[in-house]
């Protein structure tokens, strides 16, 4: 493998984050605002993986395998709640969830 | 900026665009696998092998099935388009909005900050393998390992607590 200059995967790591960004804004479904989530997750991971590369480091590698288990127990309780809410209703809109609002 | 950047930037971009403008949950999956695996693609080029590996394991493997049985159990419908019902208005146009305004943003700092540093000098024999990995991670980094350990057993009891039925009469 050649190496490569860090600037285009922070580029890229940055297009990624803003769709992310973009769909948990715009979309109504929780399952598709926690893929949004992932997205996002995983664009951070990009950036830890070229510094590492960069630095000639392996911290950053820890740091996005930890990154990795988080958000898979995240994505676990996520779709338990996802499917708790599924049983009371028989659709799931993230509009229709404003028991919380004041 | 080799062939192989390119072919997983370009992936994993198409995959997340995939993402946010599909209607149908299993069309949302499927482009999520499509941004793994340019994603895989983008850590095998900075020599993360390992981590490679984990990503199509993990994520492609575990995570999104883990969506699919809930998407298949559920039987999620499509979402509905956004319409004159919609509840906050111009919701979308500011969503797009404000997601342009962070890339662009974050695209100029990281340019600003790193856009002139040159290539990397190579790294050491075994970068980004599963030795170099395992040493860090069980070396200097064990307590983190246990948390992350403790973590998980935490999201698989509390997952239990909040979707297993209770038996009748407890």
């Amino acid at each position: 493998m050649e190496s490569a200059a860090i600037a285009p995967y922070i580029a890229i790591s940055a297009v990624l984050f803003a769709v992310g960004v973009a769909g948990v804004l715009t979309r109504r479904s929780p399952l598709v605002i926690l893929m949004c989530v992932e997205i996002m997750w995983n664009a951070a991971n990009v950036v830890f993986i070229a510094f590492a590369r960069q630095f000639g480091h392996m911290d950053g590698h820890i740091f996005a395998f930890f990154v990795i288990t988080v958000a898979a127990a995240e994505v676990a309780i996520a779709l338990g709640l996802i499917v708790l809410i599924f049983r009371r209703r028989d659709r799931v809109d993230a509009d229709d969830l404003n028991l919380l609002k004041g | 900026m080799s062939l192989a950047f390119i072919a997983g930037a370009l992936l994993a971009a198409a995959g997340a665009l995939g993402v946010v403008l599909a209607r149908a949950p299993v069309h949302n999956v499927l482009s999520l696998v499509v941004n793994f695996i340019g994603l895989s693609i983008l850590y095998l080029t900075l020599q993360a092998e390992f981590l490679a590996v984990v990503q199509v394991i993990i994520y492609a493997g575990a995570v999104l099935i883990l969506f699919l049985f809930v998407i298949a159990l559920l039987t999620v419908r499509r979402e509905a388009p956004h319409g004159p019902g919609e509840r906050l208005k111009g919701q979308r146009t500011a969503g797009y909005a404000a997601g342009g305004l962070v890339g662009v943003l974050l695209v100029a700092a990281g340019m600003e900050l790193f856009g002139g540093s040159g290539q990397a000098p190579a790294p050491a024999e075994g970068f980004g393998g599963a030795k170099a990995f395992g040493l860090e991670l069980l070396g200097p980094h064990l307590l983190a390992f246990e948390a992350a350990a403790f973590i998980l057993l935490a999201a698989v009891i509390g997952v239990v607590v909040l979707v297993g039925r209770p038996k009748k009469g407890s």
